[in-house]
């Protein structure tokens, strides 16, 4: 039975997102009822996804941080952590296709030794996939705004077309003056009736 | 006698459309709103969240923002808003319309609206991932399916329909 409070509890990411070729830095941290030791320790493993073993990465110990210098991330991997503060955090550059995979931290502060590893999930893009939303979005407004054009030109057209037949209506009536008490012009000819 | 019965006629057809009306815009909202248009055992997923029913409660994330995904939701929500506007044109054109007239502009966004669903459910169907066991369409999906048929009935309706008083 593992009681919280006498167990250590290590703190990582649930999943990130990277982009092929970017640097990304995976954070690991603990909690502990306990001082921080000295003889402080924070190690790294990597199970590739569909590997069923994971190899391991990193070890601090002792007061110095050992990196990868044979597996798959040999002159890849930075200790930027700050094992004082309790944070045990990597930096993995020059990511690519086969990193994707799950990376698991654990964490010792002698005496307080019993706890779970806890795991990061590393997934490597090609691009920077859609934010929820955004097509969405677009799609609609797009929609809306090209109605609201077909609107406002029907309504336009409409005013035109009014105007010019007000105006071609004018224009034929012939102007009509000093003729006597009520002139009128006749309709369709070019002359006043008196 | 013959005048009021034909007044009767008018007004118990142009009741039946407008509740048709209504039942498809209630059809397609519920279609849009709720959260189900996969299920399978204890998860309910799409168009907006994807969500797990476990023994410590309800755990829901967002579904996958994939660019299909996001071309289903906005068809549905654009279908339901057309659908609005229909009903809308169709209420200021039954005051405004000559004797005669037909309700063009009702039946063109119903029309509309029905071609958005059919749409958005023909996406669904053809790009939903079928890896998953135990994995069938909800009752979302289908009230999406169903409203499409009404919806356009409804749009010919509109077309044929001519107000009289």
């Amino acid at each position: 039975l593992l009681t919280q409070s006498e167990a250590i509890v290590i703190y990582t990411g649930w999943e990130r997102h990277a982009l092929v070729g970017s640097d990304i830095r995976l954070s690991c941290s603990f909690f502990s009822w306990r001082w921080t030791s000295d003889d402080v320790t924070f190690s790294w493993s990597y199970r590739p996804d569909g590997a069923r073993d994971a190899i391991s990465i990193f070890h601090y110990t002792g007061g110095a941080p050992y990196v990868d210098n044979k597996g798959p991330f040999r002159d890849r991997l930075e200790f930027v952590g700050n094992p004082g503060r309790r944070d045990g955090s990597i930096l993995l550059k020059n990511l690519d296709y086969g990193d994707n995979g799950t990376f698991t931290c654990d964490a010792k502060n002698p005496p307080d030794i019993v706890g779970r590893a806890s795991s990061v999930r590393l997934l490597v893009f090609e691009k920077v996939p859609i934010q929820a939303g955004v097509i969405t979005g677009s799609i609609i407004g797009a929609v809306l705004g090209l109605l609201l054009l077909i609107v406002v030109i029907y309504y336009l057209m409409r005013f035109l077309v009014a105007r010019r037949v007000f105006n071609l209506s004018v224009r034929s009536v012939p102007l009509c003056l000093g003729l006597g008490p009520k002139p009128e012009p006749i309709p369709g000819l070019d002359t006043c009736m008196v | 006698m013959n005048n009021i019965d034909i007044y009767q006629k008018m007004l118990l057809i142009l009741l039946a459309v407008l509740i048709l009306h209504l039942i498809i815009l209630v059809l397609l909202f519920v279609s849009t709103i709720a959260n189900a248009w996969t299920v399978g055992g204890t998860k309910n997923t799409d168009l907006w969240y994807s969500c797990l029913t476990t023994n410590a409660g309800y755990h829901c994330s967002s579904a996958s923002n994939e660019d299909w995904i996001q071309a289903v939701q906005a068809l549905m929500v654009l279908s339901v808003l057309f659908c609005l506007f229909s009903l809308v044109f169709f209420m200021c054109q039954l005051f405004t319309l000559v004797k005669g007239g037909r309700f063009f502009f009702t039946a063109v966004f119903q029309i509309l609206a029905s071609l958005f669903v059919m749409c958005g459910a023909i996406i669904y169907t053809v790009m939903r991932p079928d890896g998953e066991e135990d994995a069938a369409f909800g009752f979302a999906y289908i009230l999406a399916w169903v409203s499409f048929p009404l919806c356009l009935v409804s749009g010919l309706i509109y077309i044929v329909l001519r107000k009289r008083e």
